[in-house]
């Protein structure tokens, strides 16, 4: 018969030690918190819901400064990208027929109850701003109604899209999971920067380089801001950042920042080269979402090992009786 | 109005909004004398509808449901250690039956006595700031007039977010055939609301037969708890002492509490429990700064040079 294990950690020859090994006791090896029931939904989701934050930011801009592909990519990117969110959303669901329960309430304490009232703002005026983009197909009444409110519900659709893009940091870090808890500090500046590098990315990829310009700044600007924020998080997470560098996890948060780090130094090329714009934008839509499923990822890693959740409250408590 | 996120509540129905609120109810849960006869999981199962959790073999002691989970609202830990039980005296010697032959002079005494069997029975700890609750984006989760939390079955949509918000890894959402009971849905413990609202005990405390589970007024049944450690501790059970029982800890203490033989972590309980919640303000103020930095960098990318 099994003993209650006691597990020493080691540090693997490769992996840097982040702190000393610790001993540390758990029930059978079995996990103490429960990882999401969440499958690969929720992080298509992060990356879509972000890809429509900056796809409408992208849209309004374009139209207030008069780039028409720009303005066409950003709203239909962002039509495209919260439907397919949404439906991932309700997909994912337990009992995906209540979807609507949670606009029986307005909780602050919920990210999640956040988030979807957010989206009850954005997702309409994304829509109607994708809608217009689309109105020679549409039967002539319903296209002179787009027509004419496409500019103020792309503004809309744009003032709401930087919740958007952070509120879904905010969701991850408000549980008991360590991988995500313990980069709450951090999370909303990587995933706000993977937003406007995968926006930044399709616009790249669909629109003509002679319109492209703020579609590349954007990119850029927002790689810059993830990589600078996700190599702070790791250094600030402790033991628990070895979550996001081990495993199917750490693999593809490494392809990630390696993608978005090509896509950044393709858009040096991409002013003059059609087709060195479209790998930019390419590797930088891919990079955003190889880091949205791989801190997905490395969040459940954390919670099924109890050593994550352990090891840290262990040391918790001996700090506090020193 | 107390604290909302963290730190001790001294009424934490009147705070949900019951009035009058009437005495906060809950468990005391002594370990030290459960006999792993695994009633309250059965008692459980019976009241209230629980679906089976599998016919398993998990190969750790007489534990065979191995966590808490949907289908699983009272789990009975066993642990087997080869450990001295400090000095205490079990009283077995005294019985009319007669002294145990291993104590007698002369006989071998073995590895007998050098085996402890710890039991216990594990519990939704109805915390006083429960994260499950506090996440829950439709209100099904909700507090009651005894201090207890409980899910709203006819409300849940099975989001799943209480799952991964629960220090405790109690609360789960129920897989199965379609024509399962609240499939979908996240299931745990309700301390038996039902019950309660007829003045009767949950059915685990009811069917206990050592008065391991102790239900009732938690004012009073902290004070037990308290009596029983220093008897234990006077008894030489120095490694006695109780979880969930502190007001000023990370849950703001527990309305289910415990009293452990041994660290929380080697029954699966966290050591140190905070509930999430308490770093909610500081996190929506991280993300309204990475919100305007997105803002930002937005308008950067337009003004910063025409092309």
């Amino acid at each position: 018969m099994t003993d209650v294990q006691r597990r020493r950690r080691r540090s693997r020859g490769a992996e840097r030690p982040m702190v000393p090994d610790a001993e540390f006791t758990s029930y059978y090896g079995r996990p103490v918190v429960k990882p999401a029931p969440w499958t690969s939904e929720i992080p298509a989701y992060l990356f879509l819901g972000g890809l429509a934050a900056g796809s409408a930011v992208l849209g309004a801009g374009a139209d207030l400064s008069r780039r028409p592909r720009l303005r066409q990519t950003g709203r239909l990117g962002a039509l495209g990208a919260i439907t397919l969110g949404l439906a991932a959303l309700v997909h994912d669901l337990g009992k995906p027929s209540r979807f609507l329960n949670m606009l029986r309430v307005v909780k602050p304490t919920s990210p999640m109850s956040m988030g979807i009232w957010v989206l009850a703002l954005f997702s309409p005026a994304a829509s109607i701003a994708g809608a217009a983009e689309l109105q020679r197909w549409l039967p002539r009444p319903l296209a002179r109604l787009v027509g004419a409110t496409a500019r103020p519900a792309g503004l809309a659709a744009a003032v709401t899209a930087p919740a958007v893009a952070t509120y879904t940091a905010v969701l991850l870090a408000d549980t008991a999971t360590p991988g995500w808890h313990e980069a709450y500090r951090e999370l909303p500046f990587v995933f706000a920067g993977s937003a406007a590098s995968a926006a930044g990315g399709l616009a790249m990829l669909a629109v003509p380089r002679s319109e492209a310009g703020p579609a590349r700044r954007m990119a850029v600007g927002g790689a810059v801001m993830e990589l600078a924020a996700a190599q702070r998080m790791e250094s600030s997470m402790g033991m628990v950042a070895e979550t996001l560098q081990q495993g199917r996890a750490g693999t593809m948060l490494r392809l990630g920042k390696a993608l978005t780090l090509a896509g950044a130094a393709g858009s040096l090329l991409a002013s003059r080269s059609r087709f060195a714009a479209a790998a930019s934008g390419a590797a930088f839509l891919a990079g955003s979402a190889l880091n949205r499923f791989g801190t997905f990822e490395a969040g459940q890693a954390s919670a099924r090992d109890p050593k994550y959740t352990v090891v840290p409250q262990r040391e918790r408590i001996r700090a506090r009786d020193d | 109005m107390g604290n909302q996120l963290f730190g001790p509540e001294p009424d934490v129905a009147a705070d949900a909004g019951w009035h009058p609120s009437q005495p906060r109810m809950g468990f005391f849960t002594d370990t030290s004398v459960c006999i792993g006869c695994k009633a309250c999981e059965v008692a459980c199962k019976e009241w209230n509808g629980v679906p089976e959790d599998g016919f398993n073999l998990l190969g750790s002691s007489y534990d065979n449901t191995g966590a808490l989970g949907a289908n699983t609202w009272r789990h009975v830990a066993f642990i087997e250690q080869s450990r001295r039980l400090s000095d205490q005296e079990p009283g077995i010697s005294r019985l009319p039956t007669g002294p145990s032959s291993s104590d007698q002079d002369g006989a071998p005494s073995g590895d007998r006595t050098e085996v402890r069997w710890l039991m216990e029975s594990d519990v939704c700890k109805h915390c006083t700031h429960a994260a499950c609750l506090d996440v829950c984006p439709t209100g099904s989760l909700f507090r009651t007039e005894f201090g207890t939390v409980v899910v709203q079955d006819d409300i849940c949509n099975g989001c799943g977010y209480c799952i991964p918000a629960c220090p405790f890894g109690v609360i789960d959402r129920r897989r199965g055939e379609p024509e399962t009971k609240n499939v979908g849905l996240a299931q745990k413990c309700t301390l038996c609301y039902d019950r309660l609202g007829q003045g009767m005990t949950p059915a685990c405390a009811q069917a206990c037969p050592t008065e391991s589970i102790q239900f009732g007024d938690l004012d009073e049944l902290r004070s037990r708890a308290e009596a029983r450690l220093s008897a234990l501790h006077d008894r030489g059970v120095a490694e006695a002492r109780l979880y969930g029982h502190d007001p000023e800890d990370g849950i703001g203490g527990a309305g289910a509490t415990f009293l452990l033989l041994d660290q929380p972590e080697v029954y699966g309980l966290p050591p140190d429990p905070v509930v999430t919640t308490r770093d909610l303000p500081a996190m929506w103020r991280k993300a309204g700064l990475a919100a305007l930095s997105f803002a930002a960098a937005a308008v950067a990318a337009f003004v910063g040079r025409s092309q």
